[in-house]
């Protein structure tokens, strides 16, 4: 396997990473004024992701440094054409890192309720935002024959990319409200175990078409395969959590938005930004790609410092695996 | 937009944006550099001799560090989404080299900080003694050496080192990784950073523990803020030496590589042997007129070279150098910015150094500070730090001008080119508006927090009491 092909599947494997860990996170997020009915049981929400949302959102930041370093082409007409998206996720980012650490920082309500806000609509943001540009780099955009982005806002708005942001919505709501079905306690567990059911069927139904889609588009034999696993995952993660195995549920959600972010990379490969006007504008792994000395050594700090990351972070989760609920919040 | 009277294009306000957020993002990471280390001082302190003092101490500096903390990392994502967003171009002709120490700062630095930080703040009952400690000196290592893979990146900008340029694509490529990493720009600029961000650390544990000294003279607590407010001092004296030493070495290193920065920093525009610095000077901008000046003789010969006699070349050489080297075209930096943002850094670092030496004078043999002065200037000297700091950047960044990477890339040559300015617009909007609201936010909480002094000590210790686990309130809960 060349050096183009490793790198390509590394940054594949840096955002299914961001997607799982921060999917979860979204979807917390999202569901605090579905789930959390009063300050404490908001608190209960918010302290599930506590100690670990900041270590996921690296994911994202290695996965843009993965991108900047091994393909310069891509990070730079991806983050220049897809402007005004991606500054509304910034700050959408924003917004909800700092509501994490002020909200419980005073005690007045409306200081409170607007930091909520905060961290609900710095959820939903991206939650649609991410799915939007993947759907779009996935059926391209207008290029020139320089790789420069010549569209505008609206060309990335079109109803496949549409189905793009509700599927991420729907995919991290599920996940969401598994993950906390799986992290807390009494009310709030239950609750959001009965949830993750009902929200489950209709992502079903929007992952599978917005899938089924991306195959129509695009797709290889591998894609395919990948599309059908990811569909599998998400419906045997939902029976899991119809009965309450909420191990098993989240692992389902999990492995389901694994697959489907593979699905993507999959049915791009070996392209990675496809032009709908020049087809020499079309960004492959090769074309994009940094010299072979730049991507030996990234290859060799990935190798050594992935594993190390991979369990210290893992430990992590291990450290702060109890179910919290709202006896565990303390009164100040 | 020709309405202003001047023509503001694209690159203009990327430019201030980038001006704008990277100042700003550099407001908290001095902070988060210093303090981190400081507060993983303060605990170890607690674990070896078991004084209560440093556990609060501890806690106390860490709610304000963890205040800090959250801006510097929301901030610095912007940080690296902004090169493909506002400098597409940059980033295509430096991507093969920059975009690695970016990479791995993330890999190697971030994961390592955030995590950690994670595991310190929730940590408390969770985890053994040991492993708490070792989790906030993770993180503080993991903050450091951020810092040193992003001022590697910098430094390409600064010293282009270890790269050929591909005669095919026009574009800078890899040929040295190691000497990217050991640039001399580099290693001086790493310590040179490290000792202003302590500098800022320094004067804010001081600033809060003098303020508790002196506002609360028989509290419980005064011997903690005494103890506080002199290491504080400390730290404020040893960073400044630092910094004067670094910052010595660097101006050297400059001379070598950016001639005109150094000459832009002097104001000087016609060559000198021996040269005299300019402690102040005012004239016209083009050099041809001073009206008032204060100069040290030969100082400036000896800052750049060392040696007293030593020649140092003036802006008009080089710019007729540089013209003939690279083409017709103005090679020369805003000539007011440098000189007075060098001066600012200067006299604000050294600002605040007196004023930590006339509080640690002030509490020599056990005394307490009286001075209404001494309280207003303790106040003050937080900010004088970070002043220094950011006017640093503004002389290393605006003396490079006009390039982006020396010698190897025009700025404007490296902005987006498929960014309208509408679309730079909005942004620079957006990120100014959501900054200067956090900002003020930010402030009245570390106020707020630090007023509030050190917390009490929870009486029972969290680890050998009968209560259900599933029942015990978390240590810590956002």
């Amino acid at each position: 396997m060349d050096l183009t092909t490793i790198w390509f599947l590394l940054v594949a494997v840096l955002f299914t990473g961001y997607f799982i860990l921060e999917g979860f996170d979204f979807g917390v997020g999202m569901l605090l004024p579905v789930l959390g009915r009063d300050d404490r049981q908001r608190r209960v929400l918010i302290n599930t992701i506590g100690p670990v949302w900041d270590g996921n959102e690296v994911w994202l930041i290695t996965a843009g440094g993965a991108m900047f370093a091994a393909f310069p082409e891509w990070y730079a007409t991806l983050f220049s054409g897809f402007y005004l998206p991606l500054l509304l996720i910034l700050l959408a980012l924003i917004a909800r890192g700092v509501a994490f650490e002020y909200r419980h920082k005073r005690p007045e309500a409306s200081w409170k309720r607007r930091w909520d806000a905060a961290i609900f609509v710095g959820s939903l943001v991206p939650a649609i935002l991410w799915g939007v540009a993947f759907a779009n780099i996935l059926r391209g955009v207008p290029l020139d024959a320089d790789h420069e982005y010549v569209g505008g806002l609206l060309d990335l708005l079109h109803p496949y990319a549409l189905l793009g942001g509700l599927t991420t919505t729907a995919l991290f709501l599920t996940h969401g409200a598994v993950f906390l079905a799986l992290k807390t306690t009494g009310d709030i567990r239950e609750r959001a175990g009965a949830l993750a059911v009902r929200l489950g069927a209709g992502t079903a139904v929007v992952a599978v078409a917005f899938l089924a889609w991306t195959l129509t588009i695009r797709a290889s034999a591998a894609a395919v395969v990948l599309a059908a696993g990811a569909a599998l995952a998400l419906l045997a993660g939902l029976a899991a959590a119809r009965v309450r195995r909420e191990g098993w549920a989240f692992t389902g959600t999990a492995v389901a938005i694994a697959l489907a972010v593979a699905t993507l990379f999959a049915a791009l490969f070996p392209t990675v930004l496809p032009s709908t006007l020049d087809p020499a504008g079309t960004l492959t792994a090769t074309n994009a790609a940094s010299t072979p000395y730049t991507l030996k050594i990234m290859t060799w700090v990935a190798v050594v410092f992935t594993p190390i990351v991979l369990a210290y972070q893992g430990w992590t989760y291990w450290v702060f695996r109890k179910r919290i609920g709202v006896a565990n919040i303390p009164q100040h | 937009m020709q309405s202003w009277g001047f023509q503001v294009d694209a690159l203009d306000v990327a430019r201030w944006q980038f001006g704008v957020t990277t100042v700003y993002h550099f407001l908290f990471v001095p902070l988060t550099i210093g303090l981190s280390v400081l507060v993983a001082i303060l605990q170890t302190l607690w674990h070896r001799t078991g004084n209560e003092r440093y556990l609060k101490l501890t806690k106390f500096y860490g709610k304000l560090f963890l205040i800090n903390f959250a801006m510097g990392v929301v901030t610095g994502i912007v940080q690296e989404f902004q090169f493909g967003m506002n400098w597409s171009d940059y980033s295509r002709f430096v991507g093969d080299i920059f975009g690695a120490p970016l990479a791995i700062e993330a890999l190697v630095a971030f994961f390592l900080e955030s995590t950690f930080i994670g595991l310190w703040i929730f940590g408390w009952d969770r985890l053994p003694r040991r492993l708490h400690l070792a989790s906030i000196w993770a993180a503080a290592i993991g903050t450091n050496l951020s810092a040193y893979f992003i001022l590697a990146a910098n430094s390409f900008m600064q010293n282009p080192v270890g790269f050929r340029i591909n005669p095919d694509s026009g574009r800078a490529e890899l040929t040295d990784f190691v000497a990217v990493l050991t640039n001399k720009v580099a290693l001086i600029t790493f310590p040179h950073t490290l000792a202003g961000s302590f500098l800022v650390a320094g004067s804010l544990v001081l600033t809060v523990g003098l303020w508790h000294v002196m506002r609360n003279r028989d509290s419980a607590d005064t011997g903690a803020y005494r103890f506080a407010t002199k290491f504080g001092a400390w730290v404020v004296m040893v960073s400044t030496a630092a910094v004067l030493i670094t910052g010595d070495i660097q101006g050297k290193i400059m001379t070598q590589v950016q001639p005109m920065k150094m000459a832009a920093a002097e104001g000087l525009y016609t060559t000198e042997s021996p040269a005299s610095f300019s402690v102040l000077t005012i004239g016209s901008l083009d050099g041809s007129r001073e009206l008032f000046a204060i100069k040290i003789p030969h100082l400036l010969s000896y800052l750049g070279t060392g040696d007293p006699n030593g020649t140092v070349h003036g802006i008009n050489d080089l710019q007729a150098q540089y013209a003939s080297q690279y083409g017709p075209g103005s090679y020369t930096p805003i000539i007011p910015v440098t000189y007075w943002s060098f001066r600012m850094m200067i006299g604000f670092g050294l600002a605040a150094a007196a004023i930590a030496l006339l509080v640690l004078w002030s509490q020599r043999k056990g005394r307490t500070p009286t001075s209404r002065w001494l309280l207003r200037a303790g106040l003050v000297l937080p900010v004088l730090p970070l002043l220094a700091n950011s006017f640093g950047w503004i002389f290393t960044e605006m003396g490079r001008q006009p390039w982006i990477v020396f010698g190897e890339m025009l700025t404007r040559n490296g902005v987006s080119r498929s960014v309208s300015l509408a679309e730079v617009l909005t942004s620079f909007t957006a990120f100014t508006l959501i900054y200067a609201t956090l900002a003020v936010i930010e402030f009245k909480l570390l106020v707020r927090y630090a007023r509030a002094g050190v917390p009490e000590l929870d009486p029972s210790p969290a680890h050998d009491d009968d209560t259900d686990d599933a029942e015990r309130p978390l240590a810590f809960a956002y």
